[in-house]
């Protein structure tokens, strides 16, 4: 920073996620500055969906993001590979039945 | 401090084609090098909308201005998504600007180019974001997860910027004599400056090499230049305009067109703040920092106030 630098004017960042198409999950999109949440919805607008790329918007304030951290890939995500039977593959069906279809 | 084992495992990722997100691991200088040349580019998009917004008011035709406009929009817009993706390695937006407009960082060379006619707005379409979206294409391929999706959406509306610019250069070249000369004499003038928007040949360039290893830069300065004079002249001998290169010449064996020396002592020139417009783009930028200070102020305070009011209402 050099002595031009003036106190800290800059507004909160928030986090931007948009809903492509109706019946779609949400998906981020990048974030924006707003000094609150309707400023948020509007500068999202403006920056992220200049071309119909969403019809809905979610805005969050940046800090209110509660994450994994990247170490938790192996426990917090640990599929339960030792319970097979949660999965359809685990159960065999019948021959008959299969031909059938 | 990096260690040995932490820093051969994100070699490792990157050797897999693995993207690399904000919350792991990554070498300090591989944080540093994203900083560099991702808030570059983002200053580079905004600087960008002044040699073309200079011409908003004196588009030939209402149309012309509607596409300018919404040009000079997307240029901000992509300058957002490039902030935005900066901030997620932790530096704050006023610190980039700051640096940017007080301090020593750099944007592309290009914009310290007068645009002294309308043809330079031909051009700039079709050669400056020609060039930016054969260099973006590139880096949307990026390690970095955030700065290869903000140059995925960029590529998106990039071309809607080559694609006017040419069909109006095209235009140009087929009107009047006095139009033609003119959209020649833009080409002329933007021609190699262009060349040097893909920065320093290889030999010459003190970070391709590392930016390369880290997958962050996926092609180097020599092989994009060359993708793009071989795509420029067909694409100018298609509408009837010549490339300012005498030593233009097809090579049969390697399919590519050779070029001329590229005027690097004028591109180090400007680098250093020489250029033509240097000194006026980052006065103009600052005066609309400065200027804009009350505006930033009063939309914190208004929500201030009204957060107040919604909380005694309730």
């Amino acid at each position: 920073m050099t002595e031009n630098s003036t106190e800290n004017t800059e507004w909160p960042l928030w986090e931007v996620f948009y809903q492509p198409k109706d019946g779609k999950p949400f998906e981020h999109a990048g974030s924006v500055h707003a000094a609150d949440a309707e400023m948020a919805l509007q500068n999202a607008r403006d920056t992220y969906a200049r071309r119909s790329e969403g019809i809905a918007f979610w805005v969050v304030p940046s800090d209110q993001i509660v994450a994994s951290t990247p170490e938790d890939v192996g426990p917090f995500f640990d599929p339960a590979n030792d319970k097979p039977y949660r999965h359809p593959q685990f159960y065999s069906v019948p021959r008959a039945v299969k031909k059938r279809k | 401090m990096d260690t040995q084992d932490q820093l051969k495992e994100f070699q490792q990722r990157i050797d897999n084609g693995e993207k690399i997100e904000p919350k792991d691991w990554m070498p300090e200088r591989y944080r540093k090098q994203l900083t560099r040349i991702m808030s570059q580019h983002a200053h580079s998009e905004i600087v960008g909308m002044l040699p073309e917004g200079n011409w908003i008011t004196r588009a030939p035709s209402l149309k012309r201005k509607l596409v300018l406009l919404a040009k000079v929009q997307d240029e901000a817009g992509h300058g957002l998504y490039l902030y935005s993706g900066t901030e997620t390695l932790g530096v704050k937006r006023q610190e980039l600007i700051e640096d940017y407009l007080y301090g020593n960082a750099k944007y592309s060379s290009i914009f310290n180019y007068p645009t002294l006619t309308y043809a330079d707005i031909c051009v700039i379409g079709w050669l400056v974001d020609g060039a930016a979206i054969v260099n973006q294409t590139m880096l949307a391929k990026s390690s970095y997860g955030p700065y290869s999706r903000a140059n995925i959406r960029i590529c998106k509306e990039e071309s809607f910027h080559k694609k006017q610019g040419y069909e109006m250069l095209a235009k140009m070249a087929d009107g009047t004599a006095e139009q033609k000369k003119m959209a020649q004499d833009a080409v002329n003038r933007w021609w190699w400056a262009t060349l040097m928007m893909f920065g320093p040949h290889d030999t010459d360039s003190p970070n391709s090499a590392e930016l390369i290893k880290w997958g962050v830069k996926t092609k180097t300065n020599d092989e994009l230049r060359q993708h793009f004079v071989d795509r420029m002249v067909m694409e100018a001998e298609a509408i009837g305009i010549e490339l300012p290169d005498p030593d233009l010449t097809y090579n049969e064996e390697t399919g590519h067109w050779e070029f001329g020396d590229i005027p690097w002592d004028e591109f180090w020139s400007v680098v250093k703040g020489d250029g033509p417009m240097n000194r006026e783009r980052i006065k103009a930028r600052r005066k609309a920092y400065e200027e804009g200070e009350w505006v930033r102020e009063a939309a914190k305070e208004y929500a201030r106030k009204k957060r107040l009011q919604d909380e005694k209402a309730s």
